[in-house]
């Protein structure tokens, strides 16, 4: 393909103290996909966000966005060059209101018009927002809370939305609800996604390609309709199980992962 | 017209720590630490001016030599924040909180050394001068303090809240890893917090040398303003001015109607009252960190 991956991560290595939390991954997005990363708790997919998005300093490999070099470098140039992250447990500024929070996403942007302009783009993918955009974002529920998380992340116009969980302590229903407008936002604003998850199922069905992240290592990468079908991923993260022996096939299969 | 003059000089006393005290509450609000050095920043900015004023000195223009002032005390605060404060992130608050008393440690006696450890005294236009209101005769200078501290906090209070610096001072200092995540530069913002407050303090040092006499021991009563930013409750920038209006309205009183032992403690009871009473201190932000 002719042009550079949105992302492009090589061999990258991250440690908490000693412990070695990402063991040499290495992945792709490109420009307009939604890619998923699955893993249980524990796998290395926030940290992995992390060290992409400058918070953590990963030890080796490198990150590069279309093509430069950004590996370690401060979060705030990581956002100016294009990459927000969401995060996980819809971190917003509690006592602020939600408007000043949705401002708040465009710290690195100028153009006044523009900002307007996405501004009202957000509000109307997320109306609840514009009907408490004076309301203390500490306040809203934890639904809206992530609601204005991804919200102020758009805000940034990013050339790649990282997304960390968005599903984490939400009721089914709400999750569905995220979950749709995560894709349209993909598919109608064009917004570049790595939307990392536990919950496989939802996750599969909007994203176009996955990887699966066990103990710091991508063991599977494929379409998302491919991970989708394949046994492995059906019997663990989508709960689809055989009756028979359950419990000794689970250990056998993933050993041969590691 | 008796108890009137002691409200006056109270107030005025008062709107110093206020402005002292708000230097505590920024630096302290956006980057959780507190600097102790405060009440010496003041002193130094203090002496910068009178330095820079009075005509044993350079003898430049009043107006001009505070504008400088408080500018180099803005560059002070940012680069102290910029080459000390900075190397201590990650560190616990108090190993922060030992440093900046070390600094204010060395300010004083630097200050001590450059400018003499006797009193000093500001040629400023307000000394001596008087305003008649109504029946009342005021000390220019204690007028021109009120007005002074009035405008200054009510200028901050716009700025925190308005502007997108402001607003994103205050991001950083509410959800710290989330300003990091919206490309706030946190650590840059950090240092402007130290030169504002630096600034903020030179004009609290201006004011005083502007009412008495200053020595380098003056920024002691930087202790006085903390007390008055807890009892103003370390968040809200009206609270922590309020807090200030209250010590130094207390101080007064007390030593004209307290035996003179105990009159120096009214300020320190009253801290206590509010830590047993209203602990959050009295316009807490009460949900501050809970999120």
């Amino acid at each position: 393909m002719a042009q550079k991956p949105v992302l492009d991560v090589k061999n990258l290595e991250s440690y908490y103290g000693p412990i070695m939390a990402i063991r040499g991954v290495s992945l792709e997005v490109r420009k307009g996909q939604l890619v998923t990363v699955l893993g249980a708790n524990g796998a290395g997919k926030t940290t992995l966000l992390k060290s992409i998005s400058g918070v953590m300093v990963p030890q080796k490999g490198t990150i590069k966005v279309y093509g430069e070099d950004l590996t370690g470098a401060e979060p705030d140039v990581i956002v100016r060059k294009g990459l927000v992250h969401v995060p996980e447990g819809r971190e917003i500024f509690p006592l602020m209101t939600v408007e000043e929070n949705i401002a708040m996403g465009a710290y690195v942007r100028t153009n006044k018009t523009e900002i307007a302009q996405d501004r009202e783009m957000v509000f109307s993918y997320f109306p609840i927002l514009a009907e408490r955009r004076n309301q203390q974002a500490g306040t809203l529920s934890g639904g809206q809370q992530q609601m204005l998380a991804i919200g102020r992340g758009l805000m940034a116009k990013p050339e790649l939305m990282l997304l960390d969980e968005p599903s984490l302590g939400l009721s089914p229903l709400l999750v569905e609800e995220i979950f749709t407008i995560i894709s349209r936002l993909n598919k109608e604003q064009g917004v570049t996604m790595m939307l990392v998850e536990q919950n496989a199922r939802v996750a599969l069905s909007v994203a176009d390609y996955g990887y699966v992240m066990e103990i710091g290592r991508i063991v599977m990468a494929d379409t998302s309709a491919n991970l989708a079908a394949s046994e492995d991923i059906q019997e663990f993260y989508l709960g689809v199980k055989e009756e028979t022996q359950r419990d000794q096939r689970r250990w056998k299969k993933r050993k041969t992962w590691r | 017209m008796d108890v009137l003059q002691l409200v006056i000089s109270g107030l005025a006393n008062g709107c110093v720590y206020g402005l002292i005290a708000l230097g505590f509450v920024m630096i302290y609000k956006a980057t959780e630490a507190v600097n102790f050095a405060q009440g010496d920043f003041m002193m130094f900015g203090a002496f910068i001016t009178i330095w820079l004023t009075n005509t044993d000195f350079v003898g430049l223009p009043f107006w001009l030599s505070v504008i400088l002032a408080i500018l180099i005390m803005g560059v002070f605060g940012y680069l102290m924040e910029r080459i000390i404060i900075r190397r201590m992130f990650g560190q616990s608050q108090i190993a922060v909180v030992i440093l900046t008393i070390a600094i204010g440690f060395i300010l004083r006696f630097l200050a001590g050394a450059i400018w003499g450890h006797d009193p000093l005294s500001l040629e400023s236009p307000f000394a001596g001068k008087e305003v008649r209101f109504g029946g009342l005769v005021l000390g220019a200078d204690e007028v021109a303090i009120i007005l002074v501290t009035l405008l200054l906090t009510g200028s901050l209070f716009v700025f925190f809240a308005k502007t997108k610096l402001g607003l994103a001072m205050q991001a950083a200092s509410q959800n710290q890893l989330a300003a990091y995540y919206m490309g706030i530069p946190v650590k840059r913002v950090h240092g402007l917090i130290w030169g504002l407050s630096g600034m903020v303090s030179a004009i609290a040092g201006i004011l005083f040398a502007a009412k008495g006499a200053i020595d380098p021991s003056a920024g002691l009563l930087g202790i006085k303003a903390f007390a008055a930013a807890v009892i103003g409750g370390f968040g809200s920038l009206p609270g922590v001015l309020i807090g200030g209006l209250i010590i130094g309205l207390t101080e007064p009183f007390a030593s004209r109607y307290i035996a003179a032992g105990y009159s120096q403690i009214a300020p320190y009871t009253i801290l206590l009252l509010v830590l047993v009473f209203r602990p959050a201190g009295l316009f807490a932000q009460m949900q501050k960190k809970k999120v």
